[in-house]
């Protein structure tokens, strides 16, 4: 490698022998300098013409996330240092990279996966001039005319901003954890969608439509407010590997479902594995609203997610599907909580998590029944599959019940690829490793069938990647 | 090239404990062979043996098949080669459904290289569902099982239905049938042993394991063999699954001086 690009990987945060270390082409008109301080902020608000009250918004978070302690529990944050991050790079000035210094191993990834060609450009870096910016127009065309807004997050401050306002931070604080803060100082990017009452999305909503935006910032902001009896599934992510120069990716998701609504939200992430993953999803539902979370996590170095749905008014209902798999070197602290805020809500959390090669998988789950919230009911399910002896799984639930008169059910179990699983399978004339895969595709079916059709078929081929080569 | 299976003084132990001692036995294609034993004779642990379990030790002796000895082979090389089990308990995989599973199976088998490695070489959807839906007619089995995920929730009767449609599936030269009849009342027994009884013919040879002669008014065997305490003691035809049912298995215990375990 030459030196002026080791220079530039060093100075990107990056060690040499990260393997997805990319020739580094970029030439950003702007980038802050490392950490963040009220001046950055300042800086970052001035480029982007934010107005006064967002200004505020962030140094107010600012402060607060100078005042929090570091997170101390879930997984291991000692190695993350805060001061060696850069906070705002402009987004459109990542595309200058060439595909041919993609190297081989991510490109037959793309292939194995079946990823469309423009789309690998994309997300590898390269595609700037990506087709789908023409789709995504003739979307937003459409969704306008039902009165759907569906925009990224950094022009809809502009042009909404009495309804951006009206519920940015309103259901996840600034001061509610350590990175919600440090979201709320920094974000960028992220989507804000508004569904009008009564109006049903046909079709997901898709977060790479708008892939020229801010989207795969490291600070995302989501906002999705469905207005009453509306609904919407909006899906993110990819399962394709996704590269990052930036090893901290911290966003917010916010999510008001009013009454009689129904928001669905599809993740899929497989972040590359120097990345820290820390997330904070929450949505609120009222009055016979229903929020559903399906989230899927592989990859990242560790990845502390717990999708949560708060139940504010009788009726409401809350589920959650979560998925990890942790692989070599990876901690996947993930999971779900459910607050039973109103009587006669539901809850039903399902978790699954696959640890092989030594990787860990935490299922980190919290129901909260408040008192008064008489009749409700929730269940939990958490399976667990580890594929060798070097892996770990643990489970940490908690349950807080304020009312008597309530039905709360937990399952858990942990299992093993059994013998007589594989022998079965093999004696059909499936190889080890096709048996294995066999075996943990069958464990994820519950999620991959929420899944829209493409993501699942990824989804499928991805899991087939991680096993391969993990036997014999 | 021979498609016979034949099993030469064989001997099997179980954590040690010798279980099969001394085994001689050749299935050819075409021929229909019943081996009958006691609980504990070790009729189980051969079965699974000649599918290649890891479980069991192989002590001594040879199992020929399709001319090579596939005592040192992987159970899907086995399967590839022709050879095909029917479990006696049918492991459930819960998530997968019979269709993706069998069409992976299928695929495997007929590719016949030795390493089929996945969706790269799967026989075409039309074809395999063609070719599924015609089976499952064949043997009475409803459309909604292709669907079903394998073995999951499945009644005793339906897993081993499931394992005969499996068998007519992969087609092999030999099939082994593990205790087919356990656990299922008289009907199951009939609608199974019909079942296999359509698939039988100058391709395939099967080696019945059972207890309990019923299976056999079904599927008539050329050839009865009696295991006791790891041997074939006995061998003939029809007339010993006559002479079972009358007297049971403690004349020929007396015969050959083997006390019950």
């Amino acid at each position: 490698m030459a030196n002026s690009e080791t220079n530039t990987m060093k100075e990107l945060g990056m060690s040499q022998e990260y393997q997805y270390g990319f020739h580094d082409d970029v030439k950003p008109t702007f980038k802050s300098r490392k950490g963040l301080d009220e001046e950055v902020i300042n800086q970052m608000c001035d480029i982007k013409g934010e107005p006064d009250w967002m200004r505020q918004y962030r140094l107010d978070a600012y402060k607060i996330f100078k005042q929090k302690p570091m997170t101390r529990w879930g997984g291991d944050l000692t190695q993350l240092d805060f001061d060696d991050i850069y906070y705002y790079v402009k987004a459109s000035d990542r595309s200058e990279r060439s595909w041919d210094d993609v190297p081989d191993d991510i490109k037959n990834t793309f292939d194995r996966l079946g990823i469309p060609e423009a789309e690998r450009k994309f997300l590898a870096g390269v595609g700037a001039q990506y087709d789908s910016e023409v789709v995504y127009h003739n979307i937003v065309e459409e969704l306008e005319k039902i009165g759907v807004i569906f925009l990224d997050t950094d022009t809809a401050v502009k042009e909404y901003p009495d309804l951006v306002k009206k519920y940015f931070g309103t259901i996840i604080p600034s001061a509610d954890n350590q990175f919600a803060a440090l979201n709320s100082a920094a974000w960028s990017g992220g989507s804000f969608v508004y569904v009008p009452p009564g109006v049903k999305v046909e079709y997901p909503l898709q977060a790479y439509f708008r892939i020229n935006s801010e989207n795969m910032g490291q600070f995302e902001r989501t906002l999705i407010i469905a207005d009453e009896g509306s609904q919407v599934h909006y899906v993110e992510g990819c399962t394709a590997p996704t590269f990052s120069s930036q090893s901290l990716h911290s966003a917010v998701v916010e999510i008001v479902c009013m009454k009689g609504s129904r928001v669905r939200y599809t993740t899929i992430q497989n972040w590359a594995n120097n990345v820290y993953n820390l997330v904070t999803k929450r949505a609120f539902a009222y009055e016979d609203a229903q929020m559903e979370w399906v989230d899927g996590n592989l990859g990242s170095k560790l990845t502390m997610k717990y999708p949560s749905v708060y139940m504010m008014e009788p009726g409401a209902r809350g589920d959650i599907l979560s998925i990890a798999f942790a692989s070599k070197g990876q901690h996947q602290d993930a999971g779900a909580k459910v607050y039973h805020c109103a009587p006669h809500t539901t809850s039903q959390i399902t978790s699954k998590s696959i640890s092989k090669d030594g990787g860990r998988s935490s299922y980190r789950g919290w129901v909260d029944v408040a008192k008064g919230a008489k009749g409700c009911k929730s269940h939990v399910v958490c399976d667990a599959l580890i594929l060798d002896k070097d892996s770990r799984s643990d489970t940490y639930p908690v349950i807080e019940i304020g009312e008597n008169d309530t039905n709360i059910e937990h399952e858990a179990r942990v299992s093993k690829i059994g013998e007589e699983q594989l022998f079965y399978l093999m004696s059909r004339g499936l190889s080890e490793e096709e048996a294995s895969t066999m075996i943990v595709n069958g464990f994820i079916e519950p999620l991959v069938k929420e899944l829209p059709m493409e993501y699942a078929v990824e989804m499928n081929r991805l899991i087939q990647l991680q096993m391969e080569g993990s036997v014999g | 090239m021979s498609r016979d299976l034949v099993i030469k003084d064989l001997h099997i132990s179980v954590q040690e404990k010798p279980i099969i001692k001394g085994l001689n036995l050749t299935v050819k294609q075409g021929e229909i062979h019943a081996l009958m034993g006691p609980n504990g004779s070790g009729k189980s642990t051969l079965a699974n043996s000649l599918m290649g379990h890891p479980l069991y030790d192989i002590d001594s002796g040879e199992v020929i098949f399709n001319g090579i000895d596939i005592l040192e082979l992987e159970p899907n090389e086995r399967a590839k080669l022709g050879l095909f089990l029917a479990f006696q308990y049918p492991t459930a995989i819960p998530g997968v459904s019979m269709a993706n599973f069998l069409r992976l199976a299928v695929s495997a088998v007929r590719a016949k290289d030795g390493n089929g490695s996945g969706n790269d070489e799967l026989i075409p959807m039309r074809e395999f569902r063609r070719e599924l839906r015609a089976k499952m007619k064949q043997l009475g089995i409803d459309d909604s099982f292709a669907r079903r995920y394998l073995n999951d929730g499945f009644s005793g009767g339906e897993k081993k239905r499931a394992e005969i449609l499996q068998l007519a599936m992969l087609e092999p030269q030999i099939a082994i049938l593990d205790e087919t009849d356990s656990g299922l009342d008289i009907d199951a027994i009939r609608v199974v042993g019909e079942s296999v009884s359509q698939l039988i013919g100058p391709e395939l040879g099967v080696l019945i394991i059972t207890h309990y002669p019923r299976l056999l008014d079904y599927i008539r065997p050329q050839f009865v063999h009696i295991l006791l305490d790891g041997q074939i003691v006995e061998s003939g035809g029809w007339e010993l699954t006559q002479m079972l049912e009358a007297e049971g298995y403690d004349p020929i215990r007396e015969k050959h001086d083997i006390t019950e375990e």
